[in-house]
């Protein structure tokens, strides 16, 4: 395959939303979640271009403020003045000449940073989680360290982290009742995705351990520790929690 | 003695606001910044000074300030009744606020956010470049509360070039607030079906957004193919009509989630989303379709 299709969709006067075009076939991943893990390569490429084309800043990219990609488009926000068709004729030349980057990349590809984050796997949620995959609460903590994850995007709060290609067995569905409050740290699984709650707040993830990573710190730069692209290591630490 | 606006009371929120933390979005942080960026930006005309620098932004009046040192201020938006000590004073014109004078800001006829210029800024710590609060992600300095000390930045070195500007009287009847298409207009079969109810502002609204409804139970309904599509999160804007399952659309204000996964039917042109962040619970309001851009 060569380049990657878009859709180019009107998003008001200051903003442009490309939408990966992918094939019907793929729409539906095949993994039934809907979460269309299959266009996240495409939008990580896409996301990793417009980044380098707006810090370089040329042409109508020095109108851009913002890159939001999420699960299978990248928002580009311009600041007033910011010519969106000029913007639109570029978006559309980047793509035709890009790959989509696979969805588990090896560690450090692209020169994306590797992320550790150690792991107390103590989670409420471990049991329901073994039931739900058929794993025993050991090898669900081998499965969530054996693979690396990748940082396909955010948006739930400051500093969180939609994570990606991880171990195909841990895909679980969402608690049948979210929480009203997850503890900050708590490293959950949901429909594929795995994530770190950076603060407490209201929550349906499967939660199976704790971190004490900080994941957002406003006195950081960058504040997030996990930003679209990076490859994450979750590690096992502290006594694991199994049951007897 | 380093000026400053000494905080004696505060309405119901007051928060400081400049034109917000853009770069961020992809980590779950909006921009944010002053609701109505045309009052923001013509109070920093008027004090003459970059438009970057921040106010005051006062929902529906109520703020009691005491000048430490002597200030060059002006109140753009919502037009609270304001006083100097005991004598009324006018918007939209530069006041010069003596050392100790106390300004206070009544409850605004029309609109609802206020704006508080003060030439300098008002300068407290900025987070991640800015010192706009951002009331969803909780980003940025702490609402002004009674007691607080905001310190006013240096004076710029350009002047104010006019001492009053001409603003517009609100227009009686439904507000008309300006849309274009947006990324999923084609779910709800084109811009008419949000064009034809007069839609009334909720009471749960805020900063985030109004919610809007119909008083005779309108709603907007997806067409076929799109009734029963999910829609995977996308980014969202300023401005943005998104349309969750009851129908009633939502419109997005300053501190809108950055992502969202219900669908954007059409977006507020620029000048409408900040005549949307001027509404109050119950005002009416009609979509109407914008001329396409040239």
């Amino acid at each position: 395959m060569s380049g990657i299709g878009v859709r180019l969709l009107p998003a008001g006067e200051r903003a442009l939303l490309v939408e990966v075009a992918a094939p019907e076939a793929d729409r539906a991943d095949g993994d039934g979640d809907g979460d269309g893990t299959s266009e996240i390569g495409a939008v990580l490429a896409l996301d990793a271009a417009f980044r380098a084309c707006a810090a370089a800043g040329a042409g109508p990219w020095a109108t851009v403020r913002d890159v939001v990609p999420a699960a299978r488009t990248v928002l580009l926000h311009v600041t007033d003045g910011g010519r969106l068709d000029i913007l639109a004729a570029d978006v559309r030349r980047l793509a035709a000449e890009l790959e989509p980057s696979p969805g588990a990349l090896a560690a450090g590809s692209l020169g994306h940073p590797v992320v550790e984050i150690a792991v107390r796997y103590d989670g409420p949620d471990l049991d329901d989680v073994a039931r739900l995959t058929g794993l025993d609460a050991h090898e669900v903590v081998a499965a969530h360290t054996g693979t690396p994850w990748r940082v396909a995007f955010g948006g739930f709060a400051p500093g969180f982290a939609y994570l990606v290609g991880g171990d195909p067995r841990l895909a679980v569905p969402r608690r049948a009742a979210p929480r009203p409050s997850v503890p900050p740290g708590s490293v959950g699984l949901a429909g594929g995705y795995s994530g770190v709650y950076p603060r407490a707040s209201p929550g349906g993830w499967q939660l199976i351990g704790t971190t004490d990573a900080a994941l957002w710190d406003v006195r950081r730069d960058p504040p997030a520790l996990l930003r679209p692209g990076a490859v994450v290591r979750f590690t096992a630490t502290g006594p694991e929690r199994v049951r007897p | 003695m380093t000026p400053a606006l000494e905080v004696v009371r505060t309405g119901p929120l007051t928060l400081v606001q400049d034109t917000g933390r853009p770069g961020y979005a992809a980590v779950g942080v909006g921009r944010s910044g002053a609701a109505d960026r045309g009052a923001h930006r013509l109070g920093a005309r008027l004090v003459g000074q970059r438009e970057d620098l921040a106010a005051l932004e006062v929902l529906l009046g109520g703020l009691v300030v005491r000048a430490r040192g002597r200030l060059t201020m002006a109140l753009t938006g919502a037009p609270a009744p304001a006083a100097l000590d005991d004598r009324p004073v006018a918007h939209h014109a530069l006041l010069d606020v003596p050392d100790g004078a106390l300004l206070t800001l009544g409850t605004p006829p029309t609109g609802c956010r206020t704006y508080v210029t003060v030439r300098g800024g008002i300068a407290v710590e900025p987070v991640l470049g800015s010192r706009s609060t951002d009331t969803l992600s909780g980003v940025g300095p702490p609402r002004v509360a009674a007691g607080d000390i905001l310190p006013v930045g240096p004076a710029p070195s350009t002047f104010p070039r006019v001492d009053a500007a001409a603003h517009p009287s609100p227009t009686p009847g439904p507000v008309r607030l300006q849309v274009l298409p947006g990324p999923r207009t084609d779910w709800v079969g084109g811009l008419a079906a949000l064009s034809a109810p007069t839609w009334v502002v909720g009471p749960d609204s805020d900063r985030i957004g109004l919610r809007l409804s119909d008083p005779h139970g309108a709603a907007v309904t997806r067409v076929d193919p799109w009734r029963d599509a999910e829609l995977p999160s996308e980014g969202m804007v300023r401005g943005a009509v998104q349309l969750p399952p009851d129908g009633g659309p939502v419109l997005f204000l300053a501190d809108h989630p950055v992502t969202g996964g219900y669908p954007v039917v059409a977006v507020l042109t620029e000048d409408a989303s900040d005549r949307a962040a001027q509404l109050r619970p119950g005002e009416a309001v009609r979509l109407v379709v914008a001329p396409l851009p040239r």
